[in-house]
């Protein structure tokens, strides 16, 4: 977030030396908070107030990448309304290293099948967690290695053994895995292991006090790949916590927190694991562990992430060129929709359930409703009519029908002068196509 | 170093709504519900109080719904009858609210009377000791009319009515406030509607708290995030003090959720997408999952396997 001007002036020298080539110090704090000026051409600032004023400047919560393209952290809202959320949470499943290397391989199989396609957008699990818990090295190294070779999405190493750790590390290394977990007892070789092989590493502690203590001694090691983990284990906690780090980082610049945060899921039911998942996707999270790995429980914590994720100022659009649904032939026909993406996939589901092939042109609203579109002046009839000349449907049906939204029936008789196609009035809401299109055919 | 938390200070808080009466109240109910009341974003203890966990209202139709078969198969044959499907809901399945909607009195459908929909509503009353709501078909003009038949018929028992919108408020109000019920204003995700409606009805005599706001939401994967914002939005504009945003907010989950394709096509259908039991079930208590995040205070539910995960997530995160 951008100093202003006098935050800024607190911080020089206050020599009026003009040695900068601004005439005063205040002057020149006006010039670094409209970007005119670099704080190097000052020669006196100091080094503390150097590193005040370079971490003012720094985004509240420091963005951190690993693996196959995850980045989490640089949120800057604690309302996605006040702008947006930037980064999806991270969801990675969990995999012990106390199961045989048969089993290693049948959760691979598992996780690396997590993809899903639905209203023409594609989800993927992001990642891998490989969980120590056999208490033997060589083993855990060795599942950390069969999982590598097992998938290409991101990895998480989780061991609080540093030898452990570096065993099923450094093969892995290129593969910038997260690695954790970094504790009040073993942090100074953690963080070691994680600056040497440039990965970041997940800070943890139990509870709020005992986190900040514990990122400023990381810190002090002159590394700052962090990911937090306050240590609680209950969604009520969990919740809190997430909250209270959200809030430090962003409203007081609290930089011990300036951190993304991980959470993981306490709940031993599956069903009840993805409930308790989706309070922290919502609620802050930037990574997110699991148990479950079964598609029919993944796919609704990816949509409501999805969802939640969205910008707000930019409506998902669909392309607006003629679509078609089903073995479309020259009986088939014509529906007009907007480009609105949740509005286009809505019409599409029940033409789809009609059994009957059909086209379907979305008008380019800018990502608008029907009526949204219709009330701005962005659904009119000679803009549909051109859209209709532009993408040749006159070529590829027989017919001259043409199917319009119920809600603007009010511009059919316009539509159809200037189109000279036949405008037959649709149903007002997507639900009444099914039975609209028995009565067409 | 010492950590000092960021606590926020509201202003003030949402109010308190009682659905039911019992009989010293002047109705039959064997408990009363309260709804509202929360002090402080959901489930943040630590700043302020919610004083009354988020309720579930289980949904009963007078007819025969053409839900998917993994939710009826639940309710055997009791959905042929109204009384023994509220009775399930309760006992079994632990609602704390019965949400019953009268689809028969749709002119285009069985057409029921006024007077067949107010004795349903009698007999549901009767069956079960929870408070009601009770909303109508999709027909305006029927609407009003069975409303103030069931709304006189069960005068004293402070049903929660629905449903009251901007082009049509005024003779369901009208119906609330001369046999003491409590109303539904529904707006169609938008905050300065819900804002007027809420307004419009208060002018025509009708307490703040006999109101419940209903914002429309969307289900999950279409257009939920749509109503989480709004959501977000009314809460944060009651702690802050805006009386006309500060009644508690219904959800209709069920509905909404169920509608989706994901929580109704099988898995041959779409095998990209798991088996259907699961992903119905998480389809519906997701969406209500997300709605609690944002201050719902009664969510109107359908299948009862999504109730028990939504109840648990309710007690997991009303635990202190």
């Amino acid at each position: 977030m951008a100093l202003t001007g006098l935050e800024i002036y607190k911080q020089l020298p206050k020599k009026n030396c003009g040695e900068c080539g601004v005439p005063t110090c205040l002057a020149f704090a006006m010039a670094l908070a409209s970007g005119k000026a670099a704080l190097d051409t000052c020669p006196y600032v100091t080094a503390a107030a150097r590193e005040a004023l370079d971490s003012a400047a720094a985004p509240p919560i420091k963005a951190i990448k690993f693996g196959n393209g995850s980045v989490i952290g640089d949120e800057n809202v604690l309302f996605r309304h006040d702008k947006t959320f930037y980064h999806p949470t991270t969801l990675i499943i969990r995999l012990s290293d106390t199961l045989s290397d048969e089993e290693v391989g049948v959760k691979l199989q598992e996780i690396n099948g997590l993809e899903f396609d639905r209203v023409g957008l594609h989800y993927s699990i992001d990642g891998v967690a490989v969980v120590h818990e056999s208490g033997d090295a060589a083993r855990y190294a060795k599942v950390a290695g069969l999982v590598a070779a097992g998938t290409d999405k991101s990895l998480l190493l989780l061991s609080s053994d540093p030898i452990a750790l570096k065993a099923a590390l450094v093969p892995v290394a290129s593969r910038k895995p997260l690695i954790g977990e970094a504790t009040a007892d073993n942090y100074e070789a953690m963080v070691n292991l994680a600056k040497e092989n440039s990965v970041p590493i997940i800070i943890k502690a139990e509870g709020l006090e005992a986190l900040d203590d514990l990122v400023v001694k990381a810190q002090a090691l002159d590394y700052k790949e962090f990911v937090l983990d306050p240590g609680s284990r209950t969604a009520v906690q969990t919740l809190e916590n997430l909250t209270h780090l959200r809030r430090l980082s962003i409203k007081k610049k609290f930089r011990p927190f300036g951190y993304p945060v991980i959470a993981y899921t306490s709940n031993s039911e599956p069903l009840d694991e993805i409930m308790e998942a989706s309070v922290y996707v919502a609620k802050y999270a930037s990574v997110v562990v699991l148990n479950t790995s079964v598609k029919s429980h993944i796919l609704p914590l990816m949509t409501i992430r999805q969802n939640l994720y969205t910008d707000p100022q930019k409506p998902i659009q669909v392309e607006p060129i003629l679509h078609s649904v089903g073995d479309v032939n020259e009986d088939s026909p014509l529906y007009i929709t907007t480009n609105f993406s949740l509005t286009y996939y809505s019409v599409e589901g029940e033409v789809e359930t009609s059994k009957i092939p059909s086209y379907i042109l979305p008008i380019d609203t800018d990502g608008t409703s029907v009526l949204t579109a219709y009330a701005a002046g962005k659904f009119e009839p000679e803009k549909i009519a051109e859209a209709m000349n532009a993408c040749g449907i006159a070529d590829k049906v027989k017919h001259r029908n043409v199917i319009i939204p119920g809600y603007v029936a009010v511009i059919s008789g316009k539509l159809s002068e200037v189109s000279g196609w036949k405008v037959v009035v649709g149903p007002r809401e997507s639900s009444g196509i099914v039975s609209f299109s028995k009565s067409i055919s | 170093m010492s950590v000092t938390l960021v606590k926020e200070r509201y202003s003030s808080k949402v109010g308190e709504v009682v659905l039911g009466a019992t009989s010293d109240q002047g109705g039959t109910r064997t408990s009363t519900v309260t709804v509202g009341g929360d002090s402080t974003l959901p489930f943040l203890h630590f700043e302020g109080e919610m004083q009354n966990r988020p309720v579930i209202a289980m949904e009963v139709n007078d007819i025969v719904p053409s839900w998917n078969d993994t939710i009826k198969a639940q309710f055997g044959d009791t959905l042929s009858n109204p009384a023994a499907w509220a009775k399930k809901c309760v006992d079994e399945y632990g609602a704390d609210l019965v949400y019953l909607k009268l689809i028969g009195a749709d002119p285009e459908g069985e057409n029921r009377s006024p007077e067949d929909c107010a004795r349903i509503v009698k007999e549901v009353l009767s069956a079960v000791g929870v408070p009601l709501i009770v909303a109508g078909c999709d027909d305006d003009e029927k609407n009003n009319e069975i409303m103030a038949a069931i709304a006189e018929a069960a005068t004293g028992e402070n049903l929660l009515l629905g449903l009251a919108e901007q082009d049509n408020y005024k003779s369901i109000a009208a119906a609330a406030m001369v046999h003491k019920h409590t109303l539904i204003a529904r707006s169609p995700l938008d905050i300065n509607i819900c804002k007027q409606l809420n307004i419009l009805i208060n002018e025509m005599g009708l307490p703040l708290n006999k109101i419940v706001i209903d914002p429309m939401i969307g289900g999950l994967g279409f257009g939920i995030e749509y109503a989480y914002s709004i959501m977000e939005r009314a809460r944060l504009g009651a702690l802050a003090n805006d009386k006309m945003l500060s009644m508690p907010m219904i959800c209709t989950v069920g509905y909404e959720a169920n509608r989706c394709k994901e929580a109704n096509a099988s898995v041959d259908e779409f095998p990209g997408w798991g088996d259907l039991q699961d992903r119905g079930v998480l389809w519906e208590a997701i969406t209500a999952s997300a709605m609690l995040q944002v201050g719902a205070s009664i969510l109107v539910m359908r299948n009862p396997a999504a109730v028990s995960l939504v109840k648990k997530n309710i007690a997991d995160l009303m635990s202190k």
